[in-house]
C-alpha cells in the first residue's frame, strides 16, 4: 500500500466501500447480511453480560468460586459466552478485595473481553494506556479519578489472543438489600476494567 | 525482536485521554470495517492470529500515524492480496 493512509475520513470510506464492493462482487460478503450481523452482534455484546456476571457472584459465593476458578464454563450458567468476538476465547475473572485490586490490559494490541463488555473505548487501544498501566498502574488509575490507597496492591492482567480478562469490582457498601437486577446495575464498563470504583 | 505494537512498559506516552459517552463506532466506515473483518474470518479467508499478524507488521511509520481502524483495514487489505482474493490493482481500483 501506498502513504495515502493520511488521507481524509471521506477517502477511506471510499476504499472501504470499494472493497466492499468487489467483496460482495466475489460473492464473499454480502452487504445485507454484514448489517444484520453487526446489528445482532452489537445488541448482544455490552457491558450489561458482564455486569450480570459480576452480581450473581456477589449473591452466590459458590457461583462466584465458579466464576474465579473457571469462568468459560460458568458464564454458561446465565447464557452467557465468549463467542462475541471473533472466536471464542477463554475468559479468566479476577476479583478485587478490600487490600487487593485488579486491572486489564492488552500491551500488544486490544484484546478485550468483547462478548462481555461491547466494543471496547478507544482509550483501552491507546498507547498511552497499554504503555503505562503495566509500568505504572497507581498514576494511570490517578487519571481515571481513581485514588488507592498506597497499600493496595495492584496486579495487571495482560490478554492475549486465547486468554481474556475481566474483574469482579468489590460490592458497594449499604447494599445488602438490592436484588440481583438492582445490583447489576450498579456496575459499570470501567470497574469491569478495573479503573473505576463503583 | 519486538514490533511496533509492542509497547507494554515504554516509557514517553502521554496522560490518557478519554471521551465521554464514546460510540462504538466513529464513522460509518469504521463499522463496515469491523462487520467486513468478521464475515473474512467468518468464512475462513483468514484466521484471527493471520489478522493480528498483519496489523502488527505494518510498516511502523504507518501503523503509528494510521487510527485503530485504519489499521484494521490496512491489514484486511493485505491479507485480501496474501490469499489472492484480489490483486494489489483491483484493492486500489487503478
Amino acid at each position: 500500500m501506498s502513504g495515502d493512509h493520511t488521507g481524509t475520513d471521506a477517502a477511506i470510506a471510499a476504499q472501504v466501500r470499494h472493497v466492499e464492493a468487489l467483496l460482495e462482487e466475489r460473492g464473499l460478503v454480502d452487504p445485507k447480511e454484514l448489517d444484520r450481523a453487526m446489528e445482532a452482534f452489537l445488541a448482544k455484546a455490552n457491558p450489561d453480560n458482564g455486569a450480570r456476571l459480576v452480581a450473581r457472584a456477589w449473591l452466590d459465593p459458590a457461583f462466584h468460586h465458579r466464576l474465579l476458578t473457571d469462568a468459560s464454563t460458568a458464564l454458561t450458567e446465565i447464557g452467557l459466552s465468549m463467542g462475541g468476538g471473533l472466536q471464542e476465547q477463554r475468559l479468566k475473572v479476577v476479583a478485587n478485595t478490600p487490600t487487593t485490586h485488579n486491572v486489564i490490559v492488552c500491551t500488544l494490541c486490544s484484546c478485550y473481553p468483547v462478548a462481555l463488555l461491547g466494543p471496547s473505548p478507544t482509550w483501552y487501544k491507546s498507547e498511552a494506556y497499554r504503555s503505562r498501566v503495566v509500568r505504572d498502574p497507581r498514576s494511570v488509575l490517578a487519571e481515571f479519578d481513581f485514588h488507592l490507597p498506597p497499600t493496595t496492591t495492584i496486579t495487571v492482567w495482560d490478554a492475549n489472543a486465547e486468554t481474556r480478562f475481566m474483574v469482579i469490582p468489590q460490592r458497594p457498601k449499604n447494599t445488602d438489600n438490592l436484588d440481583e437486577h438492582a445490583l447489576a446495575n450498579l456496575v459499570t464498563r470501567n470497574g469491569l476494567i478495573g479503573v473505576a470504583p463503583l | 525482536m519486538s514490533r511496533i505494537n509492542d509497547v507494554g512498559g515504554m516509557h514517553g506516552f502521554p496522560p490518557i485521554e478519554r471521551e465521554i459517552e464514546e460510540p462504538p463506532f466513529h464513522a460509518d466506515w469504521e463499522a463496515h470495517v469491523f462487520a467486513l473483518n468478521r464475515a473474512l474470518i467468518g468464512r475462513g479467508v483468514y484466521n484471527l492470529d493471520e489478522f493480528r499478524d498483519a496489523v502488527e507488521r505494518l510498516p511502523p511509520q504507518e501503523f503509528l500515524a494510521s487510527s485503530y481502524y485504519e489499521r484494521w483495514f490496512r491489514a484486511l487489505s493485505t491479507l485480501l492480496v496474501e490469499k489472492g482474493v484480489c490483486t494489489a490493482e483491483e484493492l486500489t481500483g487503478a
